[in-house]
Parts: C-alpha cells; sequence; structure tokens
C-alpha cells in the first residue's frame, strides 16, 4: 500500500534530507567562491599591487576609480533617493504617490546593461562627448534612486507618530520637523540603507562596462574613460596571459572583501539598534 | 501664518517632484531605447525580432535578435528549473525543520550569497565551474545520452548549460528570502489543523502550506525570473558568446547568448551607426521582456490573491 | 482493553514548561471512557496546554518542554518508539477558532485526514464524509454545497466541520480547546448538543472558561488554577460542594 504508515515516515525523512541537502547545495558555491578568490587572489596581494597603476602591475587605477564612482554617486543618489522616500513616507497616502511607489518598484527590475545604454547614449554621447566617470555615476544612480527611497521609506514607517506630533506639538513645521526630527530619528535606518546600496553598486559591471569603459593610468579627468574593481576584473578575465587573469582574481579578492565588509557593518549595526 | 503655511507646501511639491525621479528615469530608459532603435527596427521591421543572422558587414547587413530571445528564455528556464526547488526547499527548512539557533546564521549566509556581485560569479564560472560542470555533468551526460539533440555536440563547459546553473545560483537568494517570508505567513492554526488530523510534517508543508502559499510563492518565482533575464556579466562570461544562427540554443552543451550579453559583448565595438541601433534594439526588447514579466507577476499574484481573498477568514 | 475502572486516559507527574516558565505541575488526571471531561481554570492556569499534551500538540510549539506520562489505554504515548502523528489519529482535536483548510472544499477538509493514508475518491469516501457530516449535524446545512470552500460557511458551521473532520478518522478520544469561544449564543447550543451527543462513541475532553458550559456538557470537572489541578471529580460535586475554597470561589465568580 502507497500510502502505508513507513512509507509515509520515510517520505517525511527523505524530505526532511532533501530539504537539508538544499541549504548544502546553496552554500557550497558561496564557500567555493569565497576559497578561489582567497586563494588566487591573495597570492598577488602587495602594496605595489594596490597602489601601482596599471602599467606597473597595479590596480591603483580601480581602486581608486570605484572609490570616485561611489562618492559621485551617492553625490546624486542619495539626496533624490531619500527626498522620493521622504515624500512616500509622510505624504504617500494617495494615487500619485502609490503609483511612484510601484513605478519605483518597476525601476528596480530594470536590467542593469540596459540603463547602460541609456547613460551611455544621453552623457556619453551628448554631454561629455567621451567615456566618462560622470557617466558612470549616472547609470550607477539610476541604480541607487530606487534602493534608497524604498529603504528611507521604510525607515521613516519605524519612527513613531508621537515623536512628530511632540515636534509639531511645539510649533515647529511640518517641513523642518520632517528634516530635522524625523529624518534624525531615522538616520540609523538610511545610513544602513545607503551602506546596501553602495555595496550593491559597487560591484555592478554591466552599467560602467558601457559608460567609463576602463583605464591603466589614475583619474584622468571628469570627461575621461576611468577604471573600476568590476570591470578591471571582467576586462582581465578575458586576456590570455595568466598574470592578467592573476590581476583579476587579486581586484576580485580586494572588491569582495570591500562588499562583504559592507555587508557585516549593515549587519551588526542594524543588530545593535535593534536591541536598542 | 500664510508663509508657514506655504513653506510646508512648497517642500511637499519639491520632495513629490523629486519623488517622481523614479518615472523620469524610467521613461528616459524607454525614451532612449526606442529612439535609438528607430533606424533598424524602420530598416527590417518585424525581422528584427525573427531574423536569426548578425550580420555587421557593410552591404550585407542582416540583424535579427530571435536567438538571443530564445537564449534569455533557455537560460532563465534552466535557472528556475534548478534555483527554484532548491530556494524552496531552503525557505522551507528555514522557516519549519531548522532549530532556532541555526536559522539566522543561514539565512545570512543565503543572504551573503546575493551580495556576491555578478562578475564574480562570471570569474569563478570561466575559471572553476566551467571544469567543474564540465567533468561531472556535461562530458558523462554527453556520452551517454549525446544521441539528444539537447544533449549533443562536443561540451567545453562554457555554454548555454552552465550560464543557466550560475544564473541558479544567482536567483536563490531572491526566491528562497520571498518564499521564506510567504511560508511564514501561512497561520499557524492550518498547521495545527492538519497536524491534528494525523498529517506528518512534509503532508503538513506539501499539502496545506505550500497550497496555501501558492499564489505569493509564484510570485517569488516571477521575481527570481527577473534577476535572471536581465543578469548580463556573470552569463556573458560563461555562455561562450556566438553569434548570428549559431547562437540558436538547440544544444544545451554548445556555446550561446543572451540579449544581455549580446549588448555586453558587442555594443561597443559596434561602429555603424546601423549596427549600434541593432544593440539598443536589442536593449529594447530585453526591457519590454523584463516589463512584462513584472506587469504578468504583479497581476497574477493580485488577482490569485483576490480569488483567495473571498475565502481566507 | 481499558482498564477496570474504564481509564481512557491518564496523566502521570506531568509537567510541562515554555523555554523557563512552568505552565504545569505535577497534573494527575483520569478521563474516563466515554464521558465528557471539562477542564475549567482562569486564563493562563495552563488548561489548553494541558489538553495539548494529551494528543501531542504542545510539542510543536517551538520551546516546549514536558515531564511525566500521558497514558493512552495504559500505554505512554510519549515513549520513544511511539509516533506522534498515529496518537494524532487515534486522539483528535477541535481548536479555539474555528480553522477549516481555507484551500480545500467542504468535502475535502472531512476526507483530508483519510486521504493521507490512502482513500481514493469512491463511494466509501463519500459514506464517511457523509456520515461525519451527520454525526457532526452538518449535513443537512451543506449537503448541496459539498465542494464550496471550507471557509464560506458561518463559524458555528465552521467549528461543525472541524468536529466532523476529526470524527472522520474515527478518533478514540476527541480534545476540544474553548470550541465555542469564538462563537454566537445559537451556534454554541448546538455545539453543546453536539458534544452530549458525541460521548455515546467517543471520549470528550474540553477545555472551557465557561463555567455554565462545564456544569451543562460534562460529566467530570477539573479545576486548574496556576498549573496545578485544584480539584478533580463528577461535575455535580465539583459545582455543588466544591472541597476547596479556590474551587468555590472561581464557580461562585470571585476571580477569573
Amino acid at each position: 500500500m502507497f500510502h502505508g504508515y513507513k512509507f509515509r515516515k520515510f517520505q517525511n525523512k527523505l524530505f526532511y534530507f532533501l530539504c537539508l541537502l538544499c541549504v548544502v547545495i546553496a552554500v557550497v558555491p558561496l564557500a567555493s567562491i569565497l576559497l578561489e578568490v582567497i586563494i588566487r587572489g591573495a597570492p598577488v596581494l602587495s602594496i605595489n599591487f594596490l597602489t601601482a597603476d596599471g602599467l606597473h602591475g597595479g590596480i591603483g587605477p580601480a581602486i581608486q576609480g570605484t572609490l570616485i564612482l561611489i562618492g559621485l554617486t551617492c553625490l546624486i543618489g542619495v539626496p533624490v533617493g531619500v527626498l522620493s522616500g521622504v515624500y512616500l513616507a509622510e505624504y504617500g497616502n494617495n494615487k500619485y504617490a502609490s503609483s511612484m511607489r510601484s513605478i519605483n518598484d518597476v525601476l528596480t527590475q530594470v536590467p542593469s546593461i540596459v540603463i547602460g545604454i541609456t547613460a551611455f547614449s544621453v552623457i556619453v554621447i551628448g554631454v561629455t562627448g567621451s567615456f566618462s566617470p560622470l557617466a558612470g555615476a549616472i547609470a550607477l544612480s539610476f541604480m541607487m534612486i530606487p534602493i534608497i527611497a524604498r529603504t528611507t521609506e521604510e525607515s521613516l514607517k519605524l519612527v513613531p507618530n508621537s515623536v512628530r506630533e511632540a515636534s509639531l506639538a511645539l510649533g515647529v513645521h511640518k517641513w523642518r520637523t520632517t528634516l530635522s526630527i524625523v529624518l534624525a530619528s531615522a538616520r540609523g535606518g538610511l545610513v544602513t540603507g545607503t551602506l546596501l546600496a553602495v555595496a550593491r553598486i559597487a560591484g555592478e559591471t554591466a552599467p560602467i562596462l558601457l559608460t567609463i569603459l576602463g583605464n591603466s593610468y589614475f583619474f584622468q579627468g571628469f570627461n575621461a574613460p576611468m577604471d573600476a574593481l568590476p570591470l578591471r576584473i571582467f576586462l582581465n578575465s578575458r586576456l590570455p596571459s595568466p598574470d592578467a587573469q592573476a590581476l583579476a582574481w587579486g581586484a576580485a579578492l580586494i572588491l569582495i572583501l570591500m562588499v562583504l565588509s559592507l555587508n557585516i557593518i549593515v549587519r551588526l549595526a542594524s543588530r545593535g539598534r535593534l536591541k536598542r | 501664518m500664510r508663509l508657514k503655511f506655504t513653506l510646508d507646501n512648497i517642500f511637499k511639491v519639491a520632495a513629490g517632484i523629486v519623488a517622481a525621479s523614479a518615472v523620469v528615469i524610467l521613461l528616459l530608459n524607454a525614451y532612449i531605447l526606442i529612439s535609438g532603435s528607430t533606424i533598424v527596427l524602420n530598416r527590417y521591421g518585424l525581422d528584427f525580432i525573427t531574423g536569426t543572422n548578425w550580420n555587421p558587414v557593410t552591404g550585407r547587413e542582416s540583424f535579427g535578435v530571435l536567438p538571443y530571445i530564445l537564449g534569455t528564455i533557455v537560460t532563465s528556464g534552466i535557472a528556475l528549473l534548478i534555483g527554484v526547488p532548491l530556494s524552496l526547499g531552503i525557505a522551507i527548512f528555514l522557516v519549519e525543520m531548522a532549530p532556532k539557533a541555526v536559522r539566522v546564521p543561514i539565512s545570512y549566509l543565503v543572504e551573503l550569497l546575493a551580495a556576491v556581485p555578478s562578475v564574480i560569479f562570471g570569474l569563478w564560472g570561466i575559471f572553476f565551474l566551467r571544469f567543474w560542470i564540465l567533468d561531472y555533468i556535461e562530458k558523462p551526460v554527453n556520452a551517454y545520452l549525446g544521441w539528444i539533440p539537447i544533449f549533443s555536440g562536443t561540451p567545453q563547459g562554457l555554454d548555454i548549460f552552465t550560464a543557466g546553473v550560475i544564473l541558479a545560483i544567482m536567483i536563490i537568494p531572491t526566491v528562497a528570502s520571498v518564499s521564506k517570508e510567504v511560508i511564514n505567513a501561512v497561520p499557524n492554526s492550518i498547521r495545527e489543523g492538519a497536524y491534528s488530523i494525523g498529517a506528518t510534517k512534509w503532508e503538513v508543508i506539501r499539502h496545506w502550506v505550500l497550497s496555501y502559499g501558492r499564489s505569493g510563492i509564484f510570485g517569488a518565482v516571477i521575481l527570481g525570473l527577473g534577476r535572471a533575464v536581465g543578469e548580463t556579466m556573470a552569463v556573458t562570461m560563461v555562455i561562450g558568446n556566438a553569434v548570428g544562427p549559431s547562437a540558436m540554443p538547440t544544444s544545451l552543451f554548445a556555446p550561446g547568448q543572451t540579449l544581455p550579453s549580446l549588448i555586453a559583448n558587442g555594443f561597443l565595438e559596434s561602429p555603424t551607426p546601423l549596427e549600434k541601433s541593432a544593440y539598443i534594439g536589442a536593449g529594447l526588447v530585453l526591457l519590454a521582456l523584463s516589463l512584462l514579466i513584472n506587469v504578468a507577476a504583479h497581476t497574477m499574484v493580485t488577482r490569485l490573491i483576490k480569488v483567495k481573498g473571498g475565502t481566507v477568514e | 482493553m481499558n482498564n477496570i475502572n474504564n481509564e481512557k486516559m491518564q496523566s502521570v507527574n506531568l509537567n510541562a514548561w515554555f523555554g523557563q516558565k512552568q505552565v504545569l505541575k505535577n497534573i494527575n488526571l483520569s478521563v474516563k471512557a466515554n464521558a465528557v471531561t471539562a477542564i475549567i481554570g482562569p486564563s493562563g492556569c495552563g488548561k489548553s496546554t494541558f489538553i495539548r499534551t494529551l494528543n501531542r500538540m504542545h510539542e510543536l510549539v517551538p520551546g516546549a518542554k514536558m515531564s511525566g506520562q500521558i497514558l493512552l489505554d495504559g500505554q505512554d504515548i510519549y515513549r520513544d518508539d511511539v509516533d506522534p502523528v498515529q496518537i494524532r489519529r487515534r486522539v483528535g482535536m477541535v481548536f479555539q477558532k474555528p480553522n477549516p483548510f481555507p484551500t480545500m472544499s467542504i468535502y475535502d477538509n472531512v476526507a483530508a485526514g483519510l486521504r493521507l493514508t490512502g482513500a481514493k475518491k469512491g463511494q466509501d469516501l463519500d459514506e464517511v464524509v457523509e456520515r461525519s457530516l451527520k454525526q457532526a449535524t452538518l449535513w443537512d446545512e451543506v449537503k448541496d454545497d459539498l465542494q464550496k470552500s471550507g471557509t464560506s460557511i458561518s463559524g458555528g458551521q465552521q467549528q461543525r466541520l472541524c468536529i466532523a473532520r476529526a470524527i472522520a478518522l474515527k478518533p478514540e478520544v476527541i480534545l476540544m480547546d474553548e470550541p465555542c469561544s469564538a462563537l454566537d449564543p445559537i451556534a454554541t447550543a448546538k455545539i453543546e448538543e453536539l458534544i452530549v451527543n458525541l460521548k455515546e462513541q467517543y471520549t470528550v475532553v474540553i477545555v472551557t472558561h465557561n463555567m455554565q458550559q462545564a456544569s451543562r456538557v460534562s460529566d467530570f470537572t477539573a479545576f486548574l488554577y496556576l498549573g496545578e489541578l485544584i480539584e478533580f471529580g463528577p461535575t455535580r460535586n465539583i459545582f455543588e460542594y466544591p472541597k476547596n475554597p479556590l474551587t468555590e470561589k472561581y464557580i461562585t465568580g470571585e476571580f477569573g
């Protein structure tokens, strides 16, 4: 009998182990990736590797470029994203806001290569006339804005209404209350949201491939091609020389250290916040 | 008084305008892609969608994106086929089975998988996973089942199958975490009722938890599909980058191409306006595909919830 | 195989905890076969926990622990070689809030338990479903709507559906955890009448915080207070001649 008790019991056990197996199967690639990156990337590390330019066996321009991109992207993405989030959280009970909210979600689903094409056509062709850090930052900020808007809205909604009421009751205007009191109360959430968004865009390759092109030299100005870590990894992975490939692994180690440490900082910070 | 009132309103309106930035960005993308692809669409019309050639040589130009649309669908399909069961297993394990002490560490590990940049997945794919898949999956399967067209050819490891596997790994965090929330939201009273009639844990999950949460899980799967369809770098690095009719996904063990990988590979090296327009056209098709998936997911999930809404407590 | 005193279930030195908090303290209590035993006491006294130990539902709550024995026909249901899944088929349960399965039809709600053990569609299953719904006095109200969702009927009907769901498995004991607390007086009266009829075939244990209900439906009553069994005996004795002053205070409504 197919539904005999022993069979059901066996099915139950089997299913437990299958689910456990799924977890193991998912963790294996993560472990393998980290292991490969460390084993192949660590031997390359040296002061020269981190600071020299591309002609002298270093990834200095890529590290510099990634930091510049992060800075520029935040300069555009954070104010716009936060203000959008403020509107959605504080004035978001209307049809306009809810449609903005859905479109915000749709934007997070737009393939990153498409954003690259747009930034290429608008900025590289139309504004700077060349591959440029600016074009890269615009492309990345298109990805950052919806993420920050969403996390801002969520953290502002966690601020208790009593905080707003207390401030309004003192005769402070709503706009000042929002900007100085509500945003300040939610600053923890805003910072972690921004850090997560930075971790996400720091590793993005497709949009910057079409916008900053890559460069062996350090920063050449705002309308010249620039390097970045993920781009360097991609370009070097396609080169036949083992030395160039080793450089890619070294760059991967630096990038993954950056991204994972941002994630871990966020994790620790938000745990501390929850405890309090 | 009037001034204060005005300042508040100015702030509200200003924030409202900024909140429209998502619309502006979306429209800008759509406009750039549509206007950028007019050259190729005017010249080839529907043939651009149904054609299989990709020939930029002057005088013999011919551009069709069918192989790359199919390549995108096939790789995403493999990703779902492998990734969804794994993700569901993880979600079920985390909600229904794991001891409290390991829940947080395991879900954290799965989240870390999402944090790994796609280009690093690609690097690992070229130099590690590719050989593993070649030796342990493709060669044996090809040796015994090579007579079946989809397993035919001489496997090299840089092909549609490897791209699908990498995508499967990449969608796991998305699908698993949304499914986890869905399963968590299944009311405990349903589980208790099922246990009380002598169901085993497996039966409770299969007949009650998954059936109650099916619309949410469907949404999770579609989110994963959206991620797989738009993924660029990892796929570009491992798919083998076939162009033209040979990119038609006839065998899983042959090089292929997806819409994003086509663009990443060729966009910058396209000298003529017509060729550039063809790449932008591929981007337009990709954007339409991912928006379609989004809208379909949204309407289907809300419809399912509405149907259920009439009956659920 | 009942023993001489006709005791269907017994708890022996039963203790239970949620995490560090002890919710049941050394409970010794016997449930007579083919009788209704009521467990009364103020909220938080451990009465729900008690009946959930009787079919091993208690252990499903994270952090729940217990010690002692629960005997079913003299056999400890917590022995290592006993599977809770089989115990729950012998000891059915009805919950505080009606919880018919929302994704299943009325028919499937009743048939679900039998299907787990391989019952196929067909006349046999139809007969069991009909008989169970009739015993639960629900048949006449739903016989034309068997394919409607289990949650499409009223709260009182849903609770009777849950009783039919339990009956369909032909359990030996039916546990009811405040089955009327979410229902209106008319639906409550129907369920109470049903409970009295059920004892002909089944042993019933019912938790209630409604003392009138306990006195109306039960043959025996146990009074629990802060996790301890204060008094246990025939319902009439408990309500008319309570031995313990605490019991008296509770049934006269001085606290609760």
